[in-house]
């Protein structure tokens, strides 16, 4: 998806969207899993995550993407990685600062978005070959994806695992949570369900 | 950085290793620099999370308490500590516990804070006790990874914390299976969590080794100094 589009303003719209949709990082290109499936069990751990990933893809993004002249490519991936790394260190502080009870739940998963082969594979792959409107679209988009797959497998975990989403009891007395959904292997079958469901439509959208 | 030896330099030709190692050292300089900043300027927010959450696990622990001092363990002598919650400036941090009084001033227990592996990792909780009558008179998990809908039941199962409410250390803590317990220094531990149960246990009895002793020793003392 690389050939040029003369009109710039339709590039970047279409770098931004095809993160949410076509390319989606989790429905469609499968990475970072360890996120997807750890923190998952509930929709504001999702949404954490989500949005923390976001930060610090977004800023990656943009610095590695304004220093892609400077960087010599031969320590390319090491200096990345120290971009990532302090972002993610920030993220840490800021969210126990600021939400401790969040913080408390995601643990040692903040530490690990360093890891989170998204992250430096949109370095390598888009930000530190395109201009800083470009890669910016493209954290944006891809990181919308993220959080919204993220997001998708918390809802139903949380609905199931423990009859409320959000915090919000959504079942009387009467529903027996399947605890299962909020263990690890309930992040298995609905990531896999989900990923039936999604290559569904877009089959059905091809046929169409 | 100087941007023109990239461009001025035909693209095949290898850049110095000295300016590899000038771009790695200037990334790592401002990393550090950023990383500095942040840490200083979310520093005292998150030590005011965490000294709120110990004030208010204290409170749980002994019941009716409204007040506590913290107690520090000097030269085998417990004494009030001349530091706040967020740890002593010369860097020596001494074991404490907290002694808790309530609202007329009588002294209720002390709360002990310890820490024992459990299923997953580190389990770190806070209890309350009486030295007079040896008794354990509240429990509260601080800090658990056990598996959510098992282990992490150790943090609000009711017929679980209910164990801790009065519980006799002596002769000594014993394990029973759940609905089994019938003497005061039993614990029943939780169906389907019975490692993170036993490490509860383990730490309670791993703290009251090491600040029976010196609490009885305490407690045994004139009333008048234990009081404000």
């Amino acid at each position: 998806m690389n050939q040029q589009i003369p009109d710039s303003n339709a590039r970047t719209a279409e770098e931004f969207l095809k993160g949410i949709w076509r390319e989606n990082p989790v429905f469609v290109a499968v990475l970072g899993m360890c996120p997807v499936l750890a923190v998952t069990n509930t929709a504001i751990n999702s949404l954490a995550m989500g949005l923390a990933t976001m930060f610090v893809l977004v800023f990656s993004s943009l610095l590695v993407s304004s220093l892609r002249k400077v960087i010599p490519k031969q320590v390319r991936i090491t200096t990345f990685i120290i971009i990532i790394a302090t972002f993610v260190t920030v993220v840490d502080f800021l969210l126990a600062a600021l939400t401790p009870q969040v913080h408390k739940e995601l643990g040692a998963f903040i530490a690990l978005i360093v890891v989170n082969c998204l992250i430096l594979g949109r370095q390598e792959a888009f930000a530190s070959k395109n201009s800083v409107k470009l890669a910016l679209a493209d954290a944006l988009g891809m990181s919308v994806g993220f959080a919204f797959a993220l997001l998708c497998i918390g809802v139903v975990r949380e609905i199931l695992g423990n009859g409320s989403l959000f915090n919000i009891a959504l079942f009387g007395e009467g529903f027996e949570p399947w605890i299962v959904m909020i263990l690890p292997p309930g992040g298995f079958f609905t990531l896999g369900f989900l990923l039936l469901f999604f290559n569904w439509l877009q089959q059905r959208r091809k046929l169409v | 950085m100087d941007t023109s030896t990239s461009t001025s330099l035909p693209p095949q030709s290898d850049p110095s290793s000295f300016r590899l190692i000038l771009t790695l050292g200037i990334a790592g300089f401002f990393s550090g620099l950023l990383l500095v900043g942040v840490y200083l300027s979310t520093l005292p927010a998150i030590q005011k999370h965490r000294a709120e959450s110990l004030r208010k696990a204290i409170f749980q622990v002994l019941p009716g308490c409204t007040e506590y001092k913290i107690m520090e363990l000097r030269e085998g002598q417990l004494l009030e500590a001349q530091i706040t919650e967020q740890g002593s400036s010369e860097g020596e941090v001494l074991p404490r516990v907290y002694a808790g009084y309530n609202a007329a001033g009588e002294f209720i227990g002390f709360a002990i804070q310890g820490e024992e592996p459990g299923f997953q990792d580190n389990i770190g909780a806070i209890f309350g006790y009486e030295p007079g009558e040896k008794v354990i008179i509240g429990f509260e998990v601080l800090e658990s990874k056990e598996t959510p809908g098992l282990g992490d039941k150790i943090m609000k199962d009711e017929n679980w914390l209910a164990n801790f409410k009065a519980l006799k250390v002596e002769p000594g803590l014993e394990v029973v299976k759940e609905g089994q317990g019938q003497k005061p220094n039993q614990v029943e531990s939780i169906t389907g969590a019975t490692i993170s149960s036993k490490a509860i246990v383990r730490l309670l009895e791993k703290e009251l080794a090491e600040w029976r002793p010196v609490l009885e020793e305490y407690n045994r003392r004139p009333k008048v100094e234990g009081r404000k």
